[in-house]
């Protein structure tokens, strides 16, 4: 028996400080009406599993951040997602890479945990098992938003990796010619920017945790290449102490395995909540990785920590608390 | 102190009744493949130079399921993935869906070393697992040897995928042709069985570790199914204080973050190499799935497993050395 529901969405992590208002709005109420999704689900009694897959497919199946539909383009300007999901209760897990066709990308690393023998299935064995499954398929075209041909033009231009954060959308011509200090993450100063990684985690009223993390992945990726977010223990986590996801640069996540060790101060330290994600943010990421990590407890606990500037998030708890935020 | 290596050639339910055709081979090249590892540490290679010899090697032997050897997916095709990880600076790199590279490792320590994207930018990406060669430009394959696909494929695996096929199951590799041996419990459909996988960990005797990792996955497994090798927290993981290498039931691996827990085990409860890793395999996942080696940076070695029998071998600088199969 848990002591309460709670439950936090995130949108990525690294976001920039000029974001305009307008759009800080609109991913403010993307979340915030993803949260009340995830909260009824919640109230209703749903089990953790069901609200994280639930949430995501909503953040998935809008065009703003940077998953399922808006997701990234690779340097061929193609999209090519990734998902993977976790239930605490005996671990069981589901990941998916690679895929082109299928409209929500985190359903599918559901089957593959529910419904196959494996855990983690790509490309085109991940979309054979999709067809079989009978999930909802739609042409490669659907995830692509003019928005992300745009950013991919640039991207390609300035021949850089593109990393999940913001400049401000005042047209190309500014891009690459701020005068503000460029945000720098993975080493690039940014000078296009991206959509978000999408995750949630959730506790329901028996104390069951789930995690799930949702991408396209990089701007301007080579095909083929996978990130953090389909790896267990890196980009996901949830065991019978907590449910962990984690958006930000690929590499600091995946050698910083930061969402199994979130789980595991907790377990081998004696770590609250919060204390575990404040540690692995400071100790883990200590060589100037820049990372995001949401959680929640067994307990009904919520929390987050970030080492850059801004993360989209969204948290509730059964008691009441409530935030939808960006900064800090 | 002092140097330590350790490596393995799959753990799984190895028969006592072996017959002496199929253990001597597999003795043979366990013995070589120490000697090659300890000469390269006597003469001071580093560790990452050490393990990616020995697991090519690994590799090259037709014997275990890695590079030549694979087993074979349901369509009958290889499809291979490796993973490498440098203890002192986390970097890591991994592939998984080759089918006509050689030497899976090298290309995995190709792209922890040298990706396209380091080509772009001065800083960038350390870790990407790609997936299937076609993805790889030229330019990226430079060095690594390549050959039509049939390399890998050998009478034994064809076998093997006949007999799972009829069983219609997903398959332990070193289930041997005389049905009896087969635990039938042990082979759920739902379950990945142990097997195969090659692997190799190192220290010098300046305490820097590497870990490394290859294998043709499971018998009659889903074309496009990735396992635990591949991702840094479950099959490879390498820091200051260890490096581990695991093989066995992939989807156990994944969900106990094995290679990441014994290194945690030691940072966060300060537990012995060996305490660690017994722990993981005793613990954190469940019997007649897993067994590992792994190497400490004061020059232990453990290797550990659940299963009935793990071809392994190590060796220490103070003159310890050990070729085995089964419990002693």
């Amino acid at each position: 028996m848990g002591r309460g529901w709670a439950i936090v969405i995130h949108g990525g992590a690294g976001v920039d400080p000029n974001l305009p208002l307008h759009h800080q709005e609109e991913a403010k109420k993307l979340i915030s009406r993803c949260l009340s999704i995830g909260v009824s689900a919640l109230r209703c009694s749903l089990p953790a599993i069901d609200v994280v897959e639930l949430v995501v497919r909503e953040l998935e199946s809008d065009p703003l951040f940077n998953s399922g539909r808006g997701s990234a383009l690779t340097e061929k300007g193609t999209v090519e997602m990734e998902a993977s999901i976790m239930d605490g209760p005996g671990r069981r897990c589901g990941a998916v890479s690679g895929l082109t066709t299928v409209k929500n990308p985190i359903s599918l690393a559901r089957l593959v945990m529910e419904k196959s023998p494996h855990s983690y299935l790509a490309f085109a064995g991940a979309e054979e098992f999709a067809r079989r499954q009978g999930v909802e398929m739609v042409e490669n075209e659907y995830f692509i938003t003019e928005l992300n041909k745009g950013m991919l033009k640039l991207a390609q231009e300035a021949n850089s990796i593109l990393f999940d954060y913001r400049v401000p959308n005042t047209g190309s011509e500014t891009c690459g010619a701020s005068m503000e200090k460029p945000l720098i993450m993975n080493g690039l100063p940014i000078s296009v920017y991206a959509p978000e990684t999408v995750g949630c985690v959730a506790v329901d009223s028996q104390g069951q945790c789930a995690a799930a993390t949702s991408t396209g992945g990089l701007m301007n990726k080579m095909t083929g290449r996978i990130g953090d977010s389909p790896l267990i223990g890196s980009g996901t986590y949830a065991g019978n102490l907590c449910g962990v996801s984690c958006t930000g640069e690929g590499e600091a996540i995946i050698r910083g395995t930061l969402a199994r060790d979130v789980a595991a101060v907790m377990e081998y330290k004696g770590l609250g909540l919060q204390e575990a994600v404040d540690f692995v943010v400071k100790e883990r990421l200590d060589n100037g990785g820049k990372a995001g990590i949401i959680a929640v407890s067994r307990d009904g606990e919520v929390a987050c920590g970030f080492n850059c500037t801004g993360m989209f998030r969204g948290l509730a708890t059964e008691d009441g608390f409530l935030e939808v935020a960006i900064w800090d | 102190m002092g140097w330590a290596i350790a490596l393995h050639g799959g753990a799984g339910d190895i028969p006592h009744s072996l017959p002496p055709e199929r253990r001597l081979p597999r003795e043979a090249c366990l013995r070589h493949c120490l000697q090659i590892g300890v000469d390269a540490l006597t003469s001071r290679k580093s560790p990452l130079d050490v393990i990616e010899l020995v697991v090519r090697e690994l590799e090259n032997n037709p014997h275990f399921n890695a590079g030549r050897g694979s087993v074979l997916t349901t369509s009958g095709t290889v499809e291979m993935e490796a993973c490498i990880m440098d203890g002192k600076s986390m970097r890591c790199g991994a592939v998984s869906g080759l089918t006509t590279v050689v030497n899976a490792i090298s290309l995995s320590r190709l792209v922890m070393e040298k990706t396209p994207h380091l080509a772009y930018v001065g800083y960038g990406l350390q870790y990407i697992v790609f997936y299937q060669e076609y993805h790889y430009t030229t330019r990226m394959l430079q060095g690594i040897e390549t050959v039509d696909a049939s390399h890998f494929i050998t009478q034994e695996n064809v076998e093997r995928l006949k007999q799972a096929k009829e069983a219609n199951r997903v398959q332990v590799d070193y289930t041997q042709p005389v049905e009896k041996d087969v635990k039938r419990d042990e082979l759920k459909p739902d379950g990945d069985s142990q097997i195969g996988t090659v692997g190799c960990v190192a220290v010098d005797s300046e305490g820097n570790l590497a870990a490394a990792t290859s294998t043709g996955g499971l018998v009659n497994k889903m074309v496009g199914r990735i396992g635990d090798t591949p991702i840094i927290c479950a099959g490879t993981y390498a820091n200051s204080l260890c490096a581990v290498s695991a093989t066995g039931k992939g989807e156990a691996i994944i969900r106990g973050t094995v290679a990441r827990d014994v290194a945690a085990l030691m940072e966060f409860k300060g537990m012995s190499l060996q305490e660690a890793a017994a722990l993981v395999v005793g613990d954190r996942v469940p019997k007649g799935h897993v067994g590992l080696v792994a190497v400490s940076a004061t020059g232990e070695v453990t290797m550990p497993f659940n299963t009935t029998g793990m071809f392994r071998a190590c060796a220490t600088e103070d003159g310890h050395s050990e070729i085995a199969i089964w419990d002693s």
